[in-house]
């Protein structure tokens, strides 16, 4: 496999674009015409040849641009990348798990080579070679978790398991949907999920707690989780949401198609081995309403799905100002047709 | 369930009831690295009957060339440990569980008091190489029956650099709990590993001298995947289907070539929800995703967790 890396922006100009690949396999989210939250975990198994689920990690046609992203973001807000002093053997884990699926996957990009506790790797997208002694940080140019965070699209929270919850103890979070690393760091998963609605009466986060407590070595798991962004934003936080979130009013009738991107977390959760800590990985995946409607089985769908969404939901994932215009954009390709349950394109 | 094949490298006869096993992965690999406390469930084939037995890992977290177990004999049962000490023999195969880890170190604690009791030693191996790796204040107290039929003490004393504390019954030497467990600094945690009286008397102890719940630790297992075999009858399928000791439902449906719902094998999301149309011996539930009354009224079975307690089952699928 051989990708061209687009040269592309998600800021000032947007010049963010999906090739007809990239829509083909964007992990559409809506398998039924009705959407609410629920326990929707699944082992993150081996996929399908091509799909967002062939290999541990995701890399795809964004990889450079959304890299350099990540450095900008980073330069501009250090406090982006933060890590509890005893989660140091969770940073050495998530590298080598990092590096070991990247090498294994994509050899073309990526090679680790291991000379006993002397690492060496390449990385040839981002142009970068170091040789450093596995364990030891102070030979590596940055903490190993920011090191290699940085080289990865998507962000990643650490999270130790302790008390009979998970806490967020580390995270290098650049591409988030409007919550902030700074302010979560140390809580517990009731109190950094307190904000969302609906999930203590649906009995949701308890069952996922229990499972995820449970998670093991080889068994890693995944999930979608979805809301929407104006422009192909990757940094929604609300730390710069005077930056992004004025861009609501600029929706209306004529713009709605191109504006709106749906974005879809691609969500993984891993257990450490030495730290038994828990990496939580979001990849996030944008596309525009217009690239959703090149497949006109998804654009009945999400027309569905936005109809009857609970307003507790749309208040919550911040879509009530433009809502509206979504449905009505995508209501043009909604002829009734009965659609199959799965999430699949034609 | 994940496994690794192992090939037994080494036993060695620590004391006449506890044998020490060395275990390498089958293709001379590294085995994956682990955290201290964790455990290994091992599958023993004993001639019809097949045992699961969860064994502490007491080597070293960061030597991944073996998994190190040490088996007491058990003489009341004839179960896993008899098979352990009386046919397992060096090159030979056995088929163990990734590590899992229900019994690990607090790493925000400020100190750390180990009280192990007998073969209640092994977890606290492992633990002391993470605790020395980060150079964690630390106290082992390990209590035994006497010299002679403790395990590894010697190894012990050169390792916790006098931070052991032994206590041998034979002696009539006891470890005083409430001393032990009042003057601790704020930030400790407990942990302990042993027969149940001293599991029971160490966690009483503690709450009677309130102790955060939280930092109080007492060894667990994972509760294997398994249990009686049964048979299950598809009803709209029209077929009926074995599921062995060592499957879950699911696993045996999907196996017959019959197509059943799943999403996280592992109780939790509802999706393999099967409507139970009879049953001769209840519902063992093992999932979180029930309510209480519907597990009572065992009109509904989450196969990828679930399992009757009789011999027959029939579901609507
Ligand atoms: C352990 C790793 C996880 C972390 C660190 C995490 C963190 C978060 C955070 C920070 C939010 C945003 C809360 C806010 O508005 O401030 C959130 C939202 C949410 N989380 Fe999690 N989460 C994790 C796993 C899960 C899992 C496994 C589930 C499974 C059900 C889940 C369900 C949800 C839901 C339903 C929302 C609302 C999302 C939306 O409507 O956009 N989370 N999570
Ligand atoms: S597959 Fe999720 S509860 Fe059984």
């Amino acid at each position: 496999m051989q990708l061209n890396f687009n040269d592309e922006s998600f800021r000032d100009d947007y010049s963010y674009k999906n090739s007809p690949e990239a829509i083909k396999r964007f992990p559409f989210p809506f398998s039924e015409d009705h959407y609410m939250y629920s326990v929707n975990i699944e082992p993150h198994a081996k996929g399908a040849k091509g799909s967002v689920y062939e290999y541990t990690f995701d890399v795809d046609e964004h990889y450079v641009s959304e890299c350099l992203d990540k450095s900008v973001t980073l330069e501009q807000d250090p406090g982006r990348y933060a890590a509890l002093p005893h989660m140091m053997t969770a940073q050495w884990d998530f590298l080598e798990l990092a590096m070991t699926a990247m090498a294994n996957d994509y050899p073309e990009y990526f090679t680790l080579t291991k000379n006993g506790n002397v690492w060496t790797w390449k990385n040839r997208p981002l142009e970068i070679i170091d040789t450093f002694t596995f364990g030891d940080a102070t030979t590596l140019p940055y903490e190993p978790f920011e090191y290699m965070g940085r080289q990865m699209q998507g962000d990643f929270v650490l999270l130790d398991q302790r008390d009979g919850t998970l806490y967020a103890d580390a995270g290098i979070v650049t591409s988030q949907a409007d919550w902030s690393l700074a302010f979560n760091t140390g809580m517990s998963w009731q109190e950094w999920h307190g904000p969302v609605p609906k999930v203590t009466e649906l009995g949701v986060l308890d069952r996922a707690l229990k499972y995820l407590l449970n998670l093991q070595v080889a068994n890693p798991v995944r999930r979608l989780n979805w809301t929407m962004t104006i422009n192909p934003r990757l940094d929604t936080s609300p730390e710069n949401y005077p930056l992004w979130a004025i861009d609501r009013k600029k929706v209306n009738d004529e713009t709605v198609g191109d504006l709106v991107n749906l974005r879809v977390e691609l969500q993984t959760l891993f257990r450490l081995p030495r730290s038994n800590a828990i990496v939580f990985g979001i990849r996030c995946y944008l596309a525009s309403l217009k690239d959703i409607a090149t497949y006109p089985r998804w654009a009945k769908r999400l027309h569905r799905v936005q109809k009857d969404l609970h307003p507790d939901l749309i208040e919550y994932k911040g879509m009530t100002t433009y809502h509206r215009y979504v449905i009505d954009w995508l209501a043009q390709f909604d002829d009734g047709e009965v659609l199959e349950y799965g999430a699949h394109p034609e | 369930m994940s496994t690794i094949n192992v090939k037994v490298a080494a036993v060695e006869e620590v004391t006449p009831l506890i044998k020490h096993f060395r275990l390498e992965s089958e293709d001379g690999a590294d085995l994956p690295p682990f955290s201290g406390g964790s455990h290994i469930v091992v599958t023993m084939d004993a001639e019809g009957r097949t045992y699961r037995n969860p064994y502490s890992l007491m080597g070293s977290p960061s030597d991944t060339r073996a998994y190190h177990i040490s088996v007491r004999r058990q003489e009341s049962s004839r179960g896993g440990s008899v098979f352990m000490h009386e046919r397992v023999q060096v090159g030979m195969r056995l088929k163990i569980t990734h590590p899992v880890n229900l019994f690990s170190l607090s790493k925000l604690a400020h100190k750390h008091i180990l009280i192990a009791g007998g073969i209640g030693i092994t977890p606290f191996m492992s633990q002391i190489e993470d605790l020395k790796a980060v150079d964690a204040d630390y106290e082992l107290h390990y209590a035994f029956r006497s010299y002679e039929q403790a395990a590894f003490v010697n190894e012990l004393e050169e390792k916790c650099e006098g931070k052991l504390y032994c206590y041998a019954d034979s002696q009539n030497e006891r470890i005083d709990l409430t001393e032990l467990l009042r003057h601790q600094p704020l930030g400790t945690h407990v942990y302990v590993c042993g027969p149940s009286p001293m599991v029971v008397a160490v966690l009483e102890t503690a709450r009677n001298l309130g102790w955060p719940e939280n930092n109080i630790h007492h060894e667990e297992f994972s509760a294997p995947p398994v249990g009686e075999p049964f048979k299950v009858q598809l009803a709209r399928s029209g077929i009926e289907v074995e599921v062995p000791a060592e499957m879950s439902m699911l696993e045996a449906i999907e196996e017959a070539g019959v197509a059943a719902d799943s999403l996280c094998r592992g109780g939790v999301c509802g999706r393999c929800e099967l409507t139970v149309l009879e049953t001769d011996g209840g519902i063992q539930h093992h999932d979180h995703y029930l309510s209480d009354s519907e597990k009572v009224s065992c009109r509904s079975i989450m196969p990828c967790v679930s399992r009757t307690k009789g011999k027959r089952l029939v579901v609507d699928l």
